[in-house]
């Protein structure tokens, strides 16, 4: 026993030495003797097939029919008990069920990725999730959101007691979900990070297990969400920022009477994400000044306005290029290689290991840290740009008749038919022939 | 002025103008994707090659009990008595006393086949992929245990958070219809 450990040790002590060959067979295979022992085979690591394409295929499949019938129940059959049911079913089959995952909001990134990548291709199922959505929407409104979106369908359920947000918060608050989607596509172009997946508040809920900061956070979102109808879908979601734009050109859209409005001011508070627009006054020719000289004014400061939101996009991309994972280890590989830390992690140890050369990482990271300088740039400008519209958007004013939805708010939820007389009325008509 | 329905006012004619570019610009990005050799669809999985065996992948894992388990390559496997996988790798106080074993969920079973040959088998439902073993045989043996995302309990989330916690940058996306990196012997 001692003589054997006297030659193991130095061996021992060989290998260690050959630390990246920890490929190569130290021990022989055995040569087995005695008994005819069959080496098991690996298959049994194989036989565990990832879920079969075809269910993803089925899930696309049940995204579009979902759509459809969202769209049904929303435009031609005005019924808002029927569109919580498949509110319901979406959010048991995309939520419970599918665990979340795809969804059409973290789609964005696939795509994104996809552009910017050489390696990664977006699945055609993914695009899918991405496009069908958006190509309702363009049809039908934001019927996705209505019943189809699990996120939205949880958050809808909770809704109780509605708070009417003043506007100008609410499009305060927007601009939130404006930035979440530019750092989203940033962080994705530059393969950084899927924030939006990451960072998801009712994915936990759906899986039933997550990170707890992740759990506390859908609960306070759930919990605003009682009184605030849909705090995701308003003012963080990114997809619900694209739906909005392609909402406002929607081909047919949502009403709230089934014929005419009678301006009976029934509906006024029925809708709980304020995306109702009410009559307005007839006002005096002065008017038509003063709004002039706003946008006019408007239209002066917004250079300024991008200008500065550039400025500051520039100034936060060094600290948001640390998201990325090969930043962060070279930050760390420099630090560690000048003795301004001491020790090693976990990433420094992994990279000396691969024997990578330090200045193609240190290449590497230059080129991405400049893709953010850029890529914040955009950022900044795009924030910038979507200040000064809104800026705008709330200084034209718009003659309206008659009670309508705001077509971009609107998530056709189907809550303000009832109040409707007409609907009503229409109801009842109905009633009498099927009589 | 009195307009009817059909009139086409500015609003409506840039409604419509507007509409159009979405819808193409909807369908391009339909046909250039779609058009892309592409698989339909991608799994997560880690190469053990890059694996170090830092312990993550039990615990950044969304379900409470990872998806990763510690799989074994036998061929790869040298039998050995006193495997390194499965005791402590501290080669100078090894002995087969059941304190010095490393698995700290006893997932790893040791059978005596022949004479000086052991043999070790993975029960997957104790495993709990924190990599111990692998770390043990990598340093010591001829590294043929090894991590791998099992598909039977990976959720495919879009955003794998193992992969975002991974030190070596071993996650990657590969196609589902070859969804393991399986280690083989490799001749230095």
């Amino acid at each position: 026993m001692i003589s054997s450990r006297y030659i193991t040790i130095p061996i021992i002590f060989l290998l260690l030495c050959t630390q990246t060959l920890w490929a190569v067979e130290r021990f022989p295979p055995p040569d087995f003797v005695e008994t005819d022992h069959k080496l098991p085979s690996t298959d049994y690591i194989t036989d565990v097939t990832p879920r079969l394409v075809l269910y993803e295929y089925i899930d696309v499949a049940v995204l579009a029919g979902t759509l459809s019938l969202a769209s049904y129940l929303v435009l031609k059959n005005r019924s808002r008990r029927a569109i919580f049911a498949l509110m319901i079913f979406s959010l048991l089959y995309f939520g419970f069920w599918r665990k979340g995952c795809i969804c059409s909001i973290g789609s964005i990134q696939n795509l994104v990725l996809s552009v910017f990548s050489n390696s990664y291709v977006i699945p055609l199922t993914v695009l899918a999730f991405f496009i069908l959505p958006l190509a309702f929407t363009l049809f039908f409104g934001r019927t996705f959101c209505a019943a189809v979106c699990p996120l939205g369908a949880i958050q809808d359920v909770v809704l109780l007691r509605q708070l009417v947000l003043p506007k100008w918060l609410e499009s305060g608050l927007r601009l939130c979900a404006y930035l979440y989607l530019g750092a989203a596509v940033l962080f994705a172009s530059t393969d950084s990070a899927f924030i939006i997946c990451r960072y998801d508040p009712f994915v936990a809920f759906f899986r039933l297990t997550g990170r707890l900061n992740m759990m506390i956070l859908g609960a306070c979102l759930l919990v605003i969400g009682v009184f605030i109808g849909r705090p995701y879908c308003r003012f963080l979601c990114p997809y619900g920022v694209i739906l909005r734009q392609f909402s406002r050109l929607s081909r047919w859209h949502a009403t709230i009477t089934p014929d005419e409005c009678i301006k009976c001011r029934l509906c006024e508070d029925a809708c709980p994400f304020n995306a109702i627009n009410t009559p307005t006054a007839p006002w005096p020719a002065s008017n038509y000044r003063k709004s002039k000289i706003a946008i006019t004014s408007i239209l002066i400061i917004s250079p300024v306005i991008i200008f500065l939101a550039v400025l500051l996009g520039a100034s936060i991309s060094d600290s948001w290029s640390k998201m990325n994972p090969t930043v962060r280890l070279a930050e760390r590989i420099y630090l560690e290689n000048n003795g301004m830390v001491e020790g090693t992690i976990n990433e420094s140890v992994a990279f000396r290991s691969a024997g990578t050369p330090v200045s193609e990482l240190y290449q590497q990271a230059s080129i991405i840290k400049n893709q953010f300088k850029f890529g914040g740039r955009l950022l900044g400008g795009f924030i910038g740009f979507v200040i000064s519209l809104m800026l705008i958007n709330n200084s034209i004013q718009r003659r309206r008749e008659d009670y309508q939805t705001d077509r971009a708010g609107c998530v056709s939820c189907g809550r303000c038919f009832q109040f409707c007389p007409k609907e009503q009325e229409r109801l009842k008509k109905l009633k009498e022939q099927s009589a | 002025m009195e307009r009817s329905e059909q009139d086409i006012t500015r609003r409506k004619f840039l409604n419509r103008g507007f509409f159009g570019i979405l819808g193409a610009g909807l369908a391009a990005i339909a046909v250039f994707f779609g058009k892309k050799k592409h698989n339909p669809k991608m799994v997560w999985q880690l190469d053990p090659q890059k694996c170090i065996a830092c312990g993550n992948c039990a615990t950044f894992c969304v379900l409470e009990e990872s998806a990763v388990k510690c799989v074994h390559a036998y061929a790869m496997c040298g039998y050995c008595d006193l495997c390194t996988g499965f005791f402590e790798p501290k080669p100078r106080e090894l002995d087969t006393g059941a304190e010095n074993q490393l698995c700290p969920a006893g997932a790893i079973k040791r059978t005596f086949v022949e004479d000086p040959y052991y043999e070790y088998t993975i029960d997957e439902k104790l495993c709990i992929g924190c990599g111990k073993c692998v770390k043990g045989c990598n340093a010591f043996g001829n590294g043929s245990l090894f991590l791998q995302v099992r598909h039977n309990r990976c959720l495919n989330c879009n955003a794998c958070s193992i992969a975002a916690a991974c030190p070596s940058g071993a996650y990657k996306r590969v196609p589902a219809d070859e969804p393991y990196i399986i280690k083989r012997v490799q001749h230095a």
